[in-house]
């Protein structure tokens, strides 16, 4: 239902049961119905985490609702601010625990852009490869989840297999399965191992083959279509307005990806001409619209992260890091360093007065404000939709609350 | 098998057939729903308790719900809150107890034994409304509103159905029902049987029609402030349905006992195909998602109210032209 047709003004009980097209009751008048507030979450198993929403519904019709956040605040960005820019890693990594490469991108790029660091081609290949598996591994995730949401159990299994096939080889190369810490300022923490490469091919060639059957669970499934077709659309205006990203805006019709419209890594080259990097983008803006963006990203994911290796077997043998002073201190100056995270976009805004930590590092991560366009969603939504709503936002409460 | 028997211990010991295999079968059901859908899902399921592929997990887990503290919340009204449990599985006991295995296998003889199963299950509903409107908790009421809103588009097509296949052998007895069927009805009732499947479906309050519970919105709805042995009844309740609701089709669409080789292994066949009704089941929870309330109700009044009037009219045609 679109904001036109309902007023989303409380009413009076009273106002509000003479709005609906049908009354029941007997005599003159209906029913007299009166509102509830319900509290879902900050426990609740759509919430993932530590969400609140303070939701007013009349039935199951939703009045208002309101995002209740900062449960899980840890004051991430004070504590960048006591840390060296190797310790900043270990803990920027965490905030949205789905995304840990890509988070620590941020910064060690942000970091080697203020030092005019030049780092070794090698890295730079290592690294968008793996930000690419890191992005399917996150995707695949909430393309179990959201069928969980909405009543199918099934497709969480074959998402998980298909995550522990690169979960594996993730493992074997930074010895993490969740928070990687394998960047470094200057590169990355070690070489890849030997004979790493064809196992992550085989591993890529396992998930292709696969995930046609749990792209037939999902959207070749009609139920799951009817619950999500025309619901909770998201327009563009107000994906702009709250400054929504990643694949949530671009299911709204904004084309916008840091990795071809300000490119870091390799990126420029794999987006350019003859590169296999696209932007995948729907103009619905419902649930659908999102979880198709979010499917077919994964494919497009994986085709980078073949690029990259294939372009890794070629280069030459050399370093994969650069040796660093025993004391890192980055030159006095700023600078705003954005990443298109798998969530949408994840930015460092980094000020240092030349000490060995930052006098300020602001984090502007992808899932606070998606989430806050929640609010504008969920007014005259029914509950069973709100949660195909809040699960089709995709969204990491760490990441949420910082 | 003419054993002649005193009046009073036949009843005793009918009753304590029907006992035992109302506290049997779902258990089976409910293991055979751990395993297949393991299976199906590329796990394994249960496998240490009991030692032979987890056989006895579900007798572990009633252990664990005795042995659990019996909570009912301050608020709540509390001579509802702890019958409702018991509402909702005693139907389904009375009901068993007249659904026929073979013409001799039945737990007690009614003669329209059709329209006392059906006004049976109906009152389990009436649990789930009691849990949810005494638990005095807001998610407990929404489970039990969905679960009202659901009853409405269940019971006509489910009632058509059965009429139709009343109306097809021209007895209320399910005993008749089962004797006059022939395999030409898995045909003829096709229409009826879907509608009478889907519309169980919705009375079991199963997926894709499990709103009233949906763990991932309102939190298992009316469910949610039960524990231990009282939450145990419930879900032994849902399996029970299943029990009774494939039992129930078997008899009235697949034909029963009818099968091949002597007649007094009719009962194996109804289990047999009782059987295979939960497995369908079982299977559905397994690859659909959950529908929306709204969405049953325009399922039940666009498609199965008229498909089941459609068979009623095509069973009444039957009737009249081919005669027995």
């Amino acid at each position: 239902m679109s904001e036109t047709t309902t007023p989303a003004t409380p009413t009076t009980p009273t106002a509000s049961s003479r709005e609906r097209a049908l009354t029941v009751g007997v005599g003159a008048g209906g029913l007299a119905t009166a509102d509830m507030v319900l509290n879902i979450g900050p426990q609740h198993p759509a919430t993932h985490g530590v969400l609140r929403l303070r939701i007013v519904v009349d039935g199951e019709r939703i009045v208002s609702a309101e995002p209740v956040i900062g449960y899980m605040h840890r004051g991430a960005e004070k504590l960048f601010e006591v840390r060296d820019y190797r310790q900043i890693i270990v803990l920027a990594n965490r905030h949205d625990w789905l995304s840990a490469f890509s988070n620590e991108l941020g910064v060690v790029l942000g970091v080697e852009q203020m030092l005019g660091m030049e780092v070794p081609e090698r890295a730079v290949w290592a690294r968008t490869a793996l930000a690419e598996l890191n992005r399917v591994l996150n995707h695949l995730m909430f393309l179990g989840s959201y069928p969980l949401e909405l009543g199918a159990i099934t497709p969480v299994f074959h998402a998980f297999r298909e995550r522990e096939e690169l979960q594996a080889v993730m493992e074997e190369v930074s010895g993490g399965r969740m928070h990687y810490m394998f960047n470094r300022v200057g590169g990355l923490k070690e070489d890849l191992p030997a004979g790493w490469m064809g196992r992550v091919d085989k591993a890529i060639a396992n998930v292709r083959k696969r995930l046609p059957s749990l792209e037939r669970l999902i959207v070749g499934n009609e139920i799951l279509e009817a619950r999500t077709r025309g619901v909770g659309v998201l327009p563009l205006e107000t994906v702009r307005a709250y400054g929504v990203s990643g694949p949530i805006a671009r299911a709204s019709g904004l084309d916008v990806d840091l990795r071809r419209d300000a490119p870091y890594l390799a990126y420029g080259e794999l987006f350019g001409d003859k590169g296999p990097g696209r932007v995948v983008t729907r103009s619905a803006g419902d649930c659908l619209a999102r979880l198709e963006v979010l499917l077919e990203q994964v494919h497009v994911s994986l085709d980078l992260a073949q690029a990259c290796l294939d372009r890794l077997v070629q280069l030459p043998q050399g370093p994969i890091n650069v040796k660093l002073p025993k004391v890192l201190k980055v030159p006095e100056g700023q600078i705003y360093c954005a990443t298109e995270n798998p969530l949408g976009f994840n930015g460092y805004y980094l000020v240092s007065r030349g000490e060995k930590t930052p006098w300020r590092l602001k984090l502007r991560s992808a899932s606070f404000n998606n989430v806050s366009v929640l609010s504008e969603m969920l007014p005259g939504q029914l509950i069973a939709d709100m949660v195909a709503i809040l699960g089709s936002m995709f969204f990491v409460v760490g990441d949420v609350d910082k | 098998m003419n054993l002649v028997l005193a009046p009073w211990l036949e009843v005793v010991l009918r009753a304590l057939a029907v006992l035992v295999a109302f506290l049997v079968l779902p258990l089976l059901v409910g293991q055979t729903e751990h395993k297949v859908m393991a299976h199906m899902q590329g796990r394994l399921g249960p496998m240490y308790a009991g030692g032979f592929h987890g056989w006895a997990q579900l007798v572990a887990d009633g252990v664990k719900f005795v042995q659990k503290e019996d909570i009912t919340p301050a608020r709540a009204d509390r001579q509802v809150f702890r019958l409702a449990p018991f509402v909702a599985l005693i139907p389904y006991l009375v009901a068993l107890a007249v659904i026929p295995l073979s013409p001799k296998v039945v737990g007690a003889t009614v003669d329209a034994s059709v329209v006392l199963v059906l006004a049976v299950i109906g009152v389990g509903i009436i649990g789930t409304l009691m849990a949810g409107w005494a638990s005095a908790n807001k998610y407990s009421l929404l489970g039990a509103m969905r679960a009202a809103a659901q009853l409405v588009s269940y019971e006509l097509p489910m009632v058509l159905a059965v009429a139709s296949v009343a109306l097809a052998a021209g007895t209320l007895s399910l005993v008749g029902i089962g004797n006059a069927w022939n395999p030409w009805w898995l045909l003829w009732q096709l229409p009826g049987a879907v509608v009478f499947l889907v519309s169980a479906l919705a009375e079991l309050q199963r997926p894709p029609f499990d709103m009233p519970l949906a763990d991932s919105e309102i939190v298992f709805g009316a469910f949610t402030e039960y524990t231990g042995l009282r939450f145990a009844f419930f879900l032994l309740a849902e399996y029970a349905g299943i029990v009774v609701m494939s039992l129930l089709f078997a008899v009235l669409f697949l034909g029963g006992w009818h099968g091949p080789f002597e007649p007094w292994v009719g009962w194996v066949w109804t289990l047999l195909k009782g059987f295979l009704v939960a497995v369908v089941v079982i299977w559905l929870r397994v690859s659909w998602p959950r529908m929306r309330e709204d969405q049953l109700q325009r399922l039940a009044w666009v498609w199965l109210v008229p498909m089941a009037l459609f068979q009623l009219a095509i069973t009444a045609v039957g009737v009249v032209v081919f005669p027995r």
